[in-house]
C-alpha cells in the first residue's frame, strides 16, 4: 500500500511516475469508504471528482506536492464547512482561508477533508463532539483521544499520508500516542495561529502528525515560519529540519523527571544504546499544572467564544456541549473582578513558575522525556462521563504549552493491546533537536511502522 | 451653601492614520457604503487575528507627549470583555492596567491616562430593524482620560478646545466633534464641601463645544435643585437635547459593569526603550501653548498670540513678517469676515422653531415692523451663537414667505 510509504519515499515514487496522486488519493477513499462508518472521522469530506481532479493537475514543486493530508475542523477553510465539532457552528462556511491551508495549498498537498475532534478543543478523547465519538482503530471500543482524534486516526487508518492537528494542552500529543502514531506540538509562534479557531489563545498551537519524524519534520519546514497575520509568529528562522534529522546522541543528556514505566523504560534504554546520557531532572511545579492549565484555558476561551452568539452567524448559544459550557462558566468566574486575583492572576504566576522550572532543568539537560498519557485508551464513555479524571489525563501534556516550548510524541509500544507514546520536550525552538534525537529512535525500532488490522 | 462641582472627561480621538487599528482596512469610514471596509479581522470571524498598527501607537505615544504624559516604557494591550451587537468579538480590544500613557498635565488640569484602543461598528435603527455597519469596527482610537479637577464649564471648555487643537497640530485626527472624529463623555457630581460624591452623572453623545458647555451648565444646576431638596442624584448616563439645552436621563446604572480585563494574548507586550520615546518627542512640532508663548514673546498681546496661534494659516503669514502691522492687518481681516462655520440647515432648523414659537412678533414683522427680525435673530443668536446674519435674514425671508 502507497499509504504505507513515507512522504520522501511516495515523493520519489510520483517524480518517476510508477505513482500518481490520483492512485494515492483513490487508496485513501477506498479507505475511506470502508473505514469511516466504524471509525466516524470526518465531518466534511470533499467531493471526489474535485479531489481527483485536483490530483491530475498536480506540479510537483514541493515534497509535498500531490501528497493527501487531512486537517482538524478547527481550521477555516474558504467554501468549506468549518464547525470546531459543535453545533454552534455546523452550517458555517468560512469566507478565508487560515494561514496554514495556505500554505499547503501552495506545497502543493490536496486536503481530503474536515476531521472531528472534541468541540472547540474542548476534551482530550473527541468524545465532546457534535458529530458523534471518534472510535480507535486499534479497538474501536476505545477513545482516539483527542481533541485532534479524527486527524490521528485518519493518518494511523491510512485515509491520509499526514494531518494537521492543533494542540493546547495537548490535543496533537495525546491521540497520536493513543492511536500509534508521531505528532509534534511546536514552540508557540513557530507556526502561524491565524485562521485557527481559537480555544484558548495563549496556549494554541499548530502542528503536524503524520506515521514518523521524518514526515513530521518535512512539514513544519513548509507550514513555519513568522506571518505578518499573526503577531505571536516568531521572526526565528525556519531550518531545513528535515536535511538535518542524523546525529550522533553522545552528547545529548536526557532528563527524566518522572519514574518511568516499563514502555519508557525500553525507550530508554535504546536511547542509551545510541548514545545518549539520562539523568533525573525534577519539575516541582509538575504538580500545579493541571489546575493552572485548567484556570487560564477556560479564562481565554470564555473570552474566544464570546462571539458565537448566533447574531452573525451559527447557530445561538444554547448549542454548546456541557463540557464546553463547563468550561466557559469557569473561565468567566476566573475573570470575574473578586476573583481574578485568586484564579487568573495566581495561575499566571504559577505559570511563570512552570515556566522557571523548565529553564533550570534545561540547564542540566538537553531534552526530557515524560510519558504522553497516564493511562492507555479509555473506553468510550469513561472520561466524558467523569470531568475531573477528564482533566487529570492531561497532566503530562499541559505543562509545554504553558511554558510554550515544543514537545514531539512518538510510539514506543503497546499496552492492553493499545500503542503507547513517549514525549521529548525540549527549550524554545528546539524542533531540529527533538526531530533528530525522535528520528535516531525511529531508525532502530518499528513501533511507528505498526498499523491497525481494520 | 456653596456648591462645589467635581468635573471631570474621557475624551475618544479616532485617529486618521491609513489603516485600521488591527487589520489591513482602511480607516477612514467617514460616508462610505455600509460594510464596504471590512475584512475577517474587523469583522471577528473565526480564527482571524489582530495585528496593532504601529502608526496609532506612534500617535497615541506622541500626543501623550505633547499632554506632558509618563510613557510606559512596559504596555500591552488588555481584552474588554462585553455584549454589544456592534461588538463583533465579543470583546474591545483596550488597555487596562498598563496605558500607553499616564500622568499629564493641559492648563492645569491633570491627565490620568491616555491609551490605545478599537472603535466599534455603528448600529443603523430602520423601523424595527437595526442593521450593523462595520466599517467603523477597529478603527484607532485614543482615548485620554482626565482627572476631575474642573470647575466650570468654561473651564473645561478652554481645555478642551485646547485639547483640540493639539491634536490638530500633531495632525492625527480631524477631532471633529460633528463627525465624531472627538467624542465626549463628561461626568459630573456636585458636593457641598471638599469631600467626593457618591454618586456620578454622565453626559454622553454630545456634538459640540457649544453643547457641551450647555449641557454641563443645566446639569449642574440640576443637581444642585435636587441636592438643594435633599435628594440624591442617581447614578445614571444622561443624553443632551439640543432643542431645549436640557439633559435627559437616558440609562441608570444599577452597578459597576465588570468587563473581565486580562492581556489580551494575541498581542505581545511593548517594550519600548527611552531613546525611542525622545526621538518621537523630538518629532512632535509646536503646540499652541507654544506658539502662544513665542508669539507673546514677539511682542504680541495675549488675546493676539491666542487669535493668531489658532489659526495655522494666519500664524504661517505672521511668522513669514513677525511685526506688530501684520498681527494689526491679520486681525483687521478677521473680524471683517468674520465667518460662521454653523451649517445653513442647523440654521434653518432654528429659524422655523423660532418663528413657529413667536406668532407675535411673526406677525407684526407681516404687519410691516420688519426692525421685529432683529428680535426673531437675538433668539436665533441664543441658540446657535455666532451666526452668519446676512444668511439668517435671507433663510427668516424665505421661511416667513416675505
Ligand atoms: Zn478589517
Amino acid at each position: 500500500m502507497n499509504l504505507d510509504l513515507s512522504i520522501s519515499e511516495l515523493a520519489k515514487k510520483y517524480r518517476s511516475g510508477v505513482v500518481t496522486p490520483e492512485d494515492v488519493l483513490n487508496e485513501c477513499l477506498e479507505n475511506i469508504e470502508k473505514n469511516n462508518p466504524k471509525l466516524n472521522i470526518f465531518i466534511t469530506l470533499r467531493d471526489r471528482q474535485e479531489l481527483l481532479a485536483e490530483a491530475r493537475n498536480v506540479k510537483f514543486e514541493t515534497l509535498l506536492s500531490g501528497i493527501p493530508y487531512v486537517l482538524k475542523d478547527a481550521y477555516v477553510t474558504k467554501d468549506i464547512r468549518t464547525t470546531s465539532a459543535s453545533n454552534v457552528l455546523n452550517n458555517y462556511i468560512p469566507d478565508y482561508d487560515a494561514t496554514v491551508v495556505k500554505k499547503l495549498r501552495d506545497a502543493g498537498a490536496i486536503l481530503i477533508g474536515k476531521t472531528n475532534m472534541d468541540a472547540w478543543g474542548h476534551g482530550g478523547s473527541s468524545e465532546n463532539t457534535d458529530f458523534g465519538p471518534v472510535k480507535n482503530p486499534w479497538d474501536v471500543s476505545r477513545v482516539a483521544g483527542g481533541s485532534s482524534g479524527g486527524a490521528a486516526v485518519a493518518v494511523s487508518a491510512r485515509m491520509a499520508m499526514f494531518a494537521i492537528g492543533e494542540d493546547t494542552g495537548g490535543s496533537i500529543r495525546n491521540p497520536a500516542g493513543w492511536c500509534g502514531i508521531s505528532g509534534l506540538k511546536v514552540t508557540y509562534g513557530r507556526v502561524s495561529r491565524y485562521g485557527a479557531i481559537a480555544y484558548a489563545s495563549s496556549l494554541d498551537s499548530v502542528g503536524p502528525m503524520a506515521k514518523n519524524v521524518e514526515d513530521l519534520s518535512l512539514i513544519l519546514e513548509l507550514i513555519a515560519g513568522q506571518d505578518k497575520l499573526d503577531a505571536t509568529s516568531s521572526p526565528t528562522e525556519v531550518p531545513v529540519y528535515s536535511k538535518n534529522l542524523n546525529l550522533d546522541l553522545k552528547n545529548i543528556k536526557i532528563g527524566i523527571p518522572l519514574e518511568p514505566d516499563q514502555a519508557i523504560k525500553d525507550a530508554l534504554v535504546k536511547l542509551k544504546e545510541l548514545g545518549a546520557e539520562i539523568m533525573e531532572v525534577s519539575l516541582p511545579m509538575l504538580k500545579y499544572a493541571v489546575p493552572t492549565y485548567y484556570l487560564l484555558a477556560p479564562s481565554e476561551t470564555s473570552s474566544n467564544l464570546g462571539r458565537y452568539d448566533g447574531i452573525r452567524f451559527g447557530q445561538d448559544r444554547s448549542n454548546f456541549t456541557q463540557e464546553s459550557m463547563r468550561r466557559i462558566i469557569i473561565g468567566t468566574y476566573a475573570l470575574s473582578a473578586g476573583y481574578y486575583d485568586a484564579y487568573y492572576k495566581k495561575a499566571q504566576q504559577a505559570r511563570t513558575k512552570i515556566i522557571e522550572d523548565y529553564n533550570t532543568a534545561f540547564e542540566k539537560c538537553d531534552v526530557i522525556v515524560m510519558p504522553v498519557a497516564p493511562t492507555v485508551a479509555t473506553k468510550l464513555g469513561e472520561l466524558i462521563s467523569d470531568p475531573v479524571k477528564n482533566m487529570l489525563a492531561d497532566l503530562y501534556m499541559v505543562t509545554t504549552n504553558i511554558a510554550g516550548i515544543p514537545s514531539l510524541a512518538i510510539p514506543c509500544g503497546f499496552e492492553e493491546g493499545v500503542p503507547v507514546g513517549f514525549q521529548i520536550q525540549g527549550p524554545m525552538f528546539s524542533e531540529e533537536l527533538l526531530f533528530k534525537i525522535g528520528h535516531q529512535y525511529q531508525q532502530v525500532t518499528d513501533w511507528h511502522k505498526a498499523k491497525p488490522n481494520i | 451653601m456653596s456648591w462645589q462641582t467635581v468635573l471631570g472627561f474621557e475624551i475618544h480621538i479616532e485617529l486618521s492614520t491609513n489603516s485600521k487599528m488591527f487589520c489591513g482596512c482602511p480607516a477612514n469610514h467617514f460616508n462610505t457604503p455600509p460594510n464596504s471596509q471590512v475584512c475577517p479581522v474587523c469583522l471577528g470571524l473565526p480564527g482571524a487575528l489582530p495585528v496593532p498598527n504601529a502608526k496609532a501607537i506612534e500617535w497615541c505615544i506622541k500626543l501623550g507627549l505633547a499632554l506632558g504624559c509618563k510613557i510606559n516604557l512596559q504596555s500591552k494591550f488588555d481584552r474588554k470583555n462585553y455584549f454589544y451587537p456592534d461588538l463583533p468579538k465579543g470583546y474591545q480590544i483596550s488597555q487596562y492596567d498598563q496605558p500607553l500613557c499616564v500622568e499629564g498635565n493641559l492648563l492645569g488640569h491633570k491627565i490620568r491616562r491616555v491609551h490605545m484602543e478599537e472603535d466599534t461598528g455603528k448600529l443603523l435603527h430602520q423601523g424595527s430593524e437595526t442593521l450593523i455597519d462595520f466599517n467603523r469596527s477597529g478603527v484607532p482610537l485614543v482615548e485620554v482620560v482626565t482627572e476631575a479637577d474642573f470647575n466650570d464649564s468654561n473651564d473645561s471648555d478652554n481645555f478642551l478646545k485646547e485639547l483640540q487643537q493639539i491634536i490638530r497640530a500633531l495632525g492625527i485626527s480631524s477631532c471633529d466633534m460633528e463627525k465624531g472624529s472627538m467624542r465626549l463623555e463628561a461626568n459630573i457630581s456636585v458636593s457641598p464641601d471638599e469631600s467626593f460624591p457618591n454618586y456620578k452623572v454622565e453626559i454622553k453623545n454630545v456634538n459640540s463645544f457649544r453643547f457641551v458647555k450647555k449641557a454641563v451648565d443645566f446639569e449642574v444646576s440640576r443637581q444642585i435643585k435636587l441636592l438643594e431638596t435633599g435628594q440624591t442624584p442617581i447614578q445614571e448616563t444622561r443624553g443632551f437635547k439640543e432643542t431645549t439645552g436640557e439633559t435627559f436621563s437616558q440609562r441608570v446604572k444599577e452597578e459597576a459593569h465588570d468587563y473581565r480585563y486580562f492581556p489580551e494574548p494575541d498581542i505581545p507586550p511593548f517594550e519600548f526603550t527611552q531613546a525611542q520615546i525622545e526621538k518621537w518627542r523630538s518629532e512632535l512640532p509646536i503646540l499652541p501653548s507654544q506658539k502662544r508663548l513665542q508669539l507673546v514673546e514677539l511682542g504680541l498681546s495675549e488675546n493676539y498670540a491666542r487669535i493668531i496661534s489658532a489659526d495655522p494659516e494666519m500664524y504661517d503669514v505672521f511668522m513669514k513678517n513677525p511685526t506688530k502691522q501684520t498681527a494689526d492687518l491679520l486681525i483687521n481681516k478677521r473680524e471683517a469676515r468674520v465667518v460662521s462655520n454653523i451649517p445653513e440647515e442647523k440654521i434653518r432648523e432654528v429659524v422655523s422653531k423660532v418663528i413657529s414659537a413667536n406668532i407675535a412678533i411673526v406677525e407684526s414683522i407681516k404687519a410691516g415692523k420688519t426692525q421685529a427680525i432683529g428680535a426673531l435673530i437675538g433668539q436665533i443668536k441664543k441658540e446657535l451663537g455666532d451666526i452668519d446674519i446676512p444668511l439668517t435674514q435671507k433663510i427668516i425671508s424665505e421661511i416667513m414667505k416675505l
